[in-house]
């Protein structure tokens, strides 16, 4: 129990998807005008993460590993086109509940909801998730743990942009251009924070 | 290189306007890294080094340019409930023709990338474009859209990998280029290690998008 809040805690404050990884950029960029779309993607992410590392987790153990199927054969290579069905199916699963659910949502999130798909956070969650060899149950805290990561980033540069439109940027720098710098800033804040273990805090 | 391309294909005359108009905004007034904020994960990863950057901005303009055609293409037979599915499984057919290709004709560059190359599957620009523009238009503007969107990328991509390169390893495709420039005075070029860093990227994509909406006020966020 307590590794698997550890890994839900490194996964969400430590090896923070955007800020230490520098995956899922894009999306985490173009949606973070305001709050509340930051908080909907947000939110969207955090689901799409903590449903498809655990499909994953069951497909890689019991379709892909060593002799899975047939005994000698290891269909690994197929990993690549396997994890990106699953998540491109559960994207498809989020944009019809979205849409259905909250239209204005589904506007203005536009084209950055399908391609939570190819938001590299999700199936470089994954991957990560296969190299470390987590268990089923450590997979889906890891899940959880890089989408509630992903989620706060975003919401704190979409707060962070929010206070910025009062302040005096130069014009050319508004929006887009500041965005990229203050993420940088972040990024080498977080830095500092790279191989902290919360372990061994207790 | 980017602006060759256009002016040849001015002067066959295939080309209407508007078809200029898709192959040359990707390039500055619609770039997909500056403007529609699309494949910045890779931007940030291999632009260390302006060899990577090269091979991955080519083999971009390939997968993008023929999914679009693809895509647009079969873009009335899709059903819109799997058209995800669908747009991933072209877009990683043609990786892997990309990365069969890189391994027998540019071995050191499949080495060097070989992860990289794997991930233009999950570049949003390729995507992007798909759901943006091919599910909706016509094969040969769908092309021409997925080429200058190519172009659009790589060129930013090799310009930033060229400002990282120089100011971090001191090198231009590893050539030492600072260590000779600074001996002519006598001195020692010391390597700005702020450049090799990741975050860097982010910097240098700031100041190129403050530069480039400088030159053109239409640019500017109003917003």
């Amino acid at each position: 129990m307590g590794e698997t809040l550890n890994i839900f805690l490194k996964s969400a404050f430590i090896d923070n998807m955007v800020l230490a990884y520098f995956l899922g950029m894009c999306s985490y960029l173009a949606v973070s005008k305001t709050v509340k779309t930051a908080v909907g993607l947000g939110l969207a992410v955090i689901f799409v993460l903590g449903i498809t590392m655990p499909i994953n987790w069951v497909i890689n153990t019991y379709l892909l590993s060593d002799s899975a199927i047939v005994a000698g054969v290891s269909l690994s290579f197929l990993r690549l086109i396997l994890f990106i069905a699953v998540i491109a199916s559960m994207v498809q699963l989020v944009e019809m509940i979205i849409e259905k659910v909250s239209p204005a949502l589904y506007n203005s999130l536009g084209i950055f909801l399908p391609l939570i798909t190819v938001n590299c956070a999700i199936l470089g969650g994954s991957l990560f998730m296969v190299s470390r060899e987590y268990g089923f149950v450590d997979s889906v805290s890891f899940g959880l743990g890089s989408g509630l990561g992903w989620f706060l980033a975003i919401v704190a540069i979409a707060s962070i942009r929010e206070k910025l439109r009062t302040a005096d940027v130069p014009p050319a720098l508004r929006g887009l251009g500041i965005a990229f710098i203050i993420t940088g800033l972040m990024g080498i804040a977080f830095m500092s924070l790279a191989g902290l273990n919360p372990a061994d805090f207790n | 290189m980017a602006e060759t391309t256009v002016e040849t294909k001015k002067k066959s005359g295939l080309l209407g306007k508007e078809d200029i108009k898709l192959l040359k905004d990707p390039l500055h007034s619609d770039n997909p890294i500056t403007i529609q904020v699309l494949g910045i994960c890779s931007a940030l990863a291999v632009t260390g080094s302006v060899t990577k950057s090269l091979v991955m901005a080519v083999a971009l303009i390939f997968v993008c340019a023929f999914a679009s055609l693809i895509i647009s293409i079969l873009r009335n037979s899709i059903p819109s409930s799997i058209r995800m599915i669908v747009q991933l499984l072209v877009i990683a057919g043609l990786v892997q023709i990309v990365e069969i290709v890189l391994g027998a004709f540019a071995y050191t560059a499949y080495v060097e990338l070989s992860v990289f190359i794997g991930l233009i599957i999950t570049n949003c620009i390729v995507m992007g474009r798909l759901e943006a523009f091919a599910m909706g238009n016509n094969p040969k503007q769908a092309l021409l859209d997925g080429i200058g969107n190519g172009l659009g990328y790589g060129w930013i991509l090799v310009a930033m990998a060229v400002v990282r390169e120089l100011f971090g390893k001191g090198t231009f495709m590893g050539w030492e280029i600072m260590n000779p420039l600074f001996a002519i005075v006598g001195g020692e070029y010391t390597l700005n290690n702020l450049m090799v860093l990741p975050a860097s990227s982010l910097f240098v994509i700031g100041i190129f998008i403050w530069v480039q909406r400088n030159v053109d006020d239409e640019l500017v966020d109003k917003s």
